[in-house]
């Protein structure tokens, strides 16, 4: 299947549907999104629901047009075509409802080096317009469940690479929003942190039902029961259970799959890991 | 695809979740500028040259007649003191700006731009921390200018405050559109040039403008239209317990221009939009 071919799912698997709230509300709800820098065009008629307790990969390689997506989902670029929800909020109309119900860990690092942990927490938490003392009691019990309780007074600059990816997640969940969005999450660390990292991601699903899209461009992040959109240069090739686009694309495995979605086996080939 | 129906979310912020954002932001910005000891030393350091070296020199050579807000002679560093001032705000504005480019490639930015309050909130926000700060260096200054026997009448102290703040958030906002037009922080430097230097020089800060309307008409005009001008006289005449109202309404007027520009600057369906992801993602 080439970039130009018909997405293998047009409309929201069933299993995504099943998944959805009591009010039938997807978590992250992307209609027709395009989006263009100029001449160039980095996302095309891009459509997909993120459900409610789910976890959703967003496979593809560098430059397919994830970080274009997350900065429109998180309202960085103004939406050129299309729309989208969060919970059903629409992000162009009413963009501090749909923000509120948002977590975000971008690509780059975001934290202030020069401040301690907690520091950075209480920004975030007054940004959010959460008290002082709230936002002390949140962020001590966020940095237990990261295990960095005993790093709370260290300036950022001392934690390690993987220890500011848990803070961020942590940060990202201190306002307690139900769909978190990470951006290449994982980039750059070891294996045990990206390990501990996406396990930790994966509990907040299981255990406190927030939505998370995944971006990502490593196969090995992606289980079987996971949700998984594909986007190749801007386009989406395919979407619903990962074990479903296997099956459709009738490979293997997910990279076999991928390779056959995108053509891009040399390109594909590096990224697998 | 689409959903008819919504999950709630508390619509609008109360007064306090306002507030808690804007000490959130001062508080944040007022730690950066403590943490950054050599850089309140230089804002110090700055014009304090100014008025240790330069003023001493020029002392005999400028003559300062009579002119309002004084009532009486003045010694050259009594003048240029209010210009010393403005000029702590317009560095201490472009220096805001500066780091408002480097949040950008570094990606601080987007914590502040995600969030849920107002983006026009938040930017004002950013304005009057930025405005805070200077307020630490102008006060720091005022202390060691008393020291070198400039003491503008004790209440003065109180009444710049409000002329210190309108011309912070002025110079503030100026900075703010100017950075957001700017794509990489290497660009600053240029622009810092072409904007505090001018500024600074084609201002009464340093001179009266009837001592400069007498050797140069066309820059006189050029001062009068320059809002610094209006914000040093703004200052100048607050110090004294006076105001003058031309500059007052030309210092309003300027900040609301420059603040609604930097705003709409920064509106993600201009400013941040146009030049796409930063290096490396897409």
């Amino acid at each position: 299947m080439t970039a130009t071919q018909k997405p293998i799912a047009d409309k929201p698997s069933p299993d995504i549907l099943m998944r959805q709230d009591p009010a039938g509300v997807a978590a992250l709800s992307i209609e027709s999104v395009s989006h263009s820098y100029g001449a160039r065009r980095a996302l095309i008629d891009v459509s997909f629901d993120v459900a409610p307790a789910s976890f959703t990969a967003l496979l593809g390689l560098n430059g397919a047009g994830k970080s274009t997506l997350f900065s429109l989902i998180t309202r960085l670029f103004g939406i050129q075509a299309g729309r989208i929800g969060i919970f059903g909020h629409d992000i162009s109309g009413a963009p501090g409802e749909a923000l509120r119900l948002l977590g975000v860990v971008f690509q780059p690092r975001t934290l202030d080096l020069d401040l301690s942990v907690t520091q950075n927490l209480l920004y975030h938490a007054a940004l959010h317009g959460i008290g002082r003392r709230e936002a002390r009691l949140r962020s001590g019990e966020v940095l237990a469940r990261i295990a960095l309780s005993d790093r709370a007074g260290s300036k950022v600059r001392d934690l390690s690479g993987g220890q500011m990816r848990r803070l961020e997640i942590a940060r990202a969940l201190l306002h307690r929003p139900r769909l978190l969005l990470l951006d290449e999450a994982t980039v750059g660390l070891d294996v045990k942190a990206r390990s501990d990292i996406l396990n930790h991601v994966r509990q907040l699903v299981a255990e406190q039902g927030i939505g998370v899209l995944w971006a990502t461009h490593l196969f090995d992040e992606i289980t079987a029961s996971d949700d998984l959109v594909v986007l190749h240069q801007g386009k989406v090739l395919a979407r619903g259970q990962v074990s479903r686009v296997i099956a459709d694309t009738g490979a293997q495995d997910i990279n076999t799959a991928f390779m056959r979605l995108t053509g891009a086996v040399g390109k594909a080939g590096s990224e697998a890991s | 695809m689409s959903s008819t129906t919504v999950t709630p979310s508390r619509r609008g912020f109360s007064f306090g979740e306002y507030i808690t954002c804007l000490n959130g932001i001062v508080w944040r910005e007022a730690l950066r500028f403590l943490h950054q000891r050599e850089r309140f030393v230089s804002a110090l350091v700055r014009p304090l040259v100014w008025l240790f070296i330069f003023a001493a020199g020029f002392r005999q050579v400028l003559g300062i007649s009579i002119i309002p807000p004084y009532e009486t002679y003045i010694l050259y560093e009594v003048y240029i003191a209010p210009g010393l001032m403005a000029m702590i705000q317009l560095f201490n504005g472009m220096q805001s700006s500066l780091s408002m480019v480097y949040d950008r490639e570094m990606g601080n930015m987007r914590t502040l731009l995600v969030s849920p309050l107002p983006r026009g909130y938040l930017l004002f926000c950013k304005l009057l921390a930025g405005t805070a700060v200077s307020l630490l260096q102008v006060y720091a200054f005022l202390v060691i200018a008393w020291l070198w026997d400039i003491t503008p009448p004790p209440i003065g102290y109180l009444t710049a405050l409000p002329a210190l703040v309108l011309s912070g958030l002025m110079l503030g906002s100026l900075g703010m559109l100017i950075s957001s037009g700017i794509k990489q922080l290497e660009n600053f430097a240029g622009v810092m040039n072409f904007v505090i230097f001018p500024m600074f020089f084609a201002s009464s800060a340093l001179y009266p403008l009837w001592r400069v309307q007498e050797g140069s008409p066309m820059l006189y005009y050029v001062c009068q239209f320059n809002p610094f001008t209006h914000a040093v006289e703004l200052i100048r005449f607050a110090l004294y317990g006076q105001i003058n109202w031309i500059s007052f309404f030309v210092v309003v007027g300027c900040t609301a221009v420059f603040m609604i520009g930097a705003i709409l600057a920064y509106d993600p369906s201009r400013g941040l939009a146009r030049r796409g992801p930063a290096g490396g993602e897409t």
